[in-house]
């Protein structure tokens, strides 16, 4: 039985907590899955995943809570972590913005709501490299990664932007795998 | 490495504005009328910012008509700070939603808390790119609007009292009726949808959801940290504050306490040290005392 943790301090997290059972599921794993709002709870996990929200929220929380150094340690001890939209952004080594203190786990610098605003939101089929079939990726307000250190593979670009990258035991995407039945992104970060 | 290209994307969709309402899950979105009353909430922890002319509380006050404010004034906001910005518009005034969408605003409200510029009819939300939020009472008030196009249900609770009763009312008169429809036959489904003039297949949705099709916040009336951790405790999904931020004592603690709250709203120990020493609240006016003419909540039903 796995342990795995959803970050809930802002953002949608019973969306990612249903697409981990369901990508868990298809992989025949047996997991249970907690909400985190305080510190204490991350050491335990098996698999982590920070959602999306309002970065400069989700990261003065983290701070608040204790959680954000609780997450540098599990993602140092090479444990498998998804960190999407602003939880890309709060994992990165530069968000280009000092509203938001990031955990540096991904060697990436991102820019903030790179495509513009709301109105500039999408969705798209994106081919996602170790995908078959391109994905249903939507974007709300998206940050782009603008910069990838040395061992950062990227996996997915739009418009020339990369949006999906991995690092090791970690996965950042900048749009919201969680907004639809497809759950292979978390499959891919956490069970594949 | 794959590459996608600009021209395959498709935006204003129900699943991206649906999608932006549940990235403000959990949060705080806090009433502003200026660019520094912007800052402060962005340092506070806000999720985003809802820009108005004056916060409903003044408007009361003052009387008169109420209506979209100045475009600059949201423009400014939206320089200020890197949160999404809202802004308000009249319920049925198309043209300051078409404004408000042109601007910028992340995020439309539909609201009561603003003069009714159309007795008749709402905003036909599924037209615009941008989400909207509307507020509600009860159920089927809350299922027309998502059935305009609504993104994010909001009750509609007495705005600008500082009294939560309202919106607890409301809150648990959606909760009430969700409960008693997923106890329902089909039959009587259908029957419930004609008799409370909500659209059927949202309905049946919700009854087999078991919650609103939307994000749910609560709105109207929240002063203190400990009304915020009530309508959390009562299943609403974050938090609106219009007059209870800036309308406190020191809105910087006011809106950092509120913030706390919504994070820790079952945790009572953790609400006490939240709630310590953060100066008073708002003054406000009692609900019970106030005649029916002043309320705002029956506006667009």
């Amino acid at each position: 039985m796995l342990n795995a943790g959803v970050i809930a301090v802002q953002g949608d997290v019973a969306e990612h907590a249903e697409a981990i059972e369901r990508a868990a599921d298809r992989h025949g794993e047996s997991c249970t899955v907690e909400t985190i709002r305080s510190s204490g709870t991350v050491p335990d996990c098996d698999l982590l995943l920070v959602p999306g929200g309002e970065s400069t929220t989700i990261s003065r929380l983290l701070a608040e809570e204790g959680i954000d150094e609780e997450i540098e340690a599990f993602a140092a001890a090479g444990k498998p972590m998804l960190a999407t939209c602003a939880g890309l952004i709060v994992a990165s080594s530069d968000p280009k913005d000092d509203r938001v203190s990031a955990l540096d786990i991904l060697d990436v610098s991102v820019d903030r709501n790179a495509f513009g605003r709301q109105k500039d939101s999408f969705e798209t089929r994106l081919d996602v490299a170790g995908l078959g079939e391109p994905f249903p990726a939507v974007f709300i307000r998206a940050p782009t990664i603008d910069s990838v250190g040395d061992g950062v593979e990227v996996l997915a670009s739009v418009d020339g932007r990369p949006v999906a990258v991995r690092q090791d035991n970690v996965l950042g995407t900048s749009f919201h795998p969680e907004l639809t039945d497809d759950s292979r992104i978390h499959g891919l970060a956490f069970f594949d | 490495m794959s590459e996608t290209d600009l021209e395959e994307l498709k935006r204003g969709t129900d699943l991206v504005k649906r999608g932006f309402a549940k990235m403000q899950k959990g949060g705080v979105i806090m009433d502003v009328v200026t660019r520094e009353q912007a800052r402060v909430a962005e340092d506070a922890g806000a999720v985003a910012v809802m820009s108005l002319e004056a916060v409903p509380a003044d408007i009361r006050k003052r009387g008169g008509v109420a209506r979209m404010a100045d475009p600059g004034a949201l423009e400014e906001i939206i320089d200020e700070v890197s949160i999404p910005v809202m802004g308000k518009a009249r319920i049925g005034h198309t043209a300051e939603a078409q404004i408000l969408e042109a601007t910028g605003a992340d995020m439309i409200d539909e609201s009561e808390v603003l003069t009714t510029a159309d007795e008749r009819y709402h905003i036909d939300k599924r037209a615009f790119t941008s989400p909207f939020v509307c507020g509600a009472r009860n159920l089927g008030e809350a299922l027309r609007r998502i059935d305009e196009g609504a993104a994010l249900i909001r009750t509609k609770g007495e705005a600008g009292t500082g009294d939560v009763n309202q919106a607890v009312t409301h809150q648990r008169n959606i909760q009430r009726s969700i409960r008693k429809l997923s106890g329902m036959e089909y039959e009587e489904r259908d029957e419930w949808a004609r008799e409370h003039e909500a659209p059927r297949d949202l309905v049946h949705e919700t009854a087999d959801m078991g919650r609103l099709p939307v994000v749910n916040f609560a709105a109207g009336g929240i002063a203190t940290p400990a009304d915020a951790a009530l309508m959390m405790q009562l299943g609403c999904d974050g938090i609106f504050v219009g007059s209870g931020i800036f309308g406190a004592e020191d809105p910087t603690e006011m809106g950092t306490a509120i913030v706390g709250a919504v994070n820790n709203y079952d945790d009572p120990e953790k609400l006490r040290d939240i709630a310590k020493g953060i100066g008073k609240g708002m003054k406000g006016q009692a609900n019970e005392t106030m005649p029916e003419e002043e309320k705002l909540q029956g506006r667009g039903v």
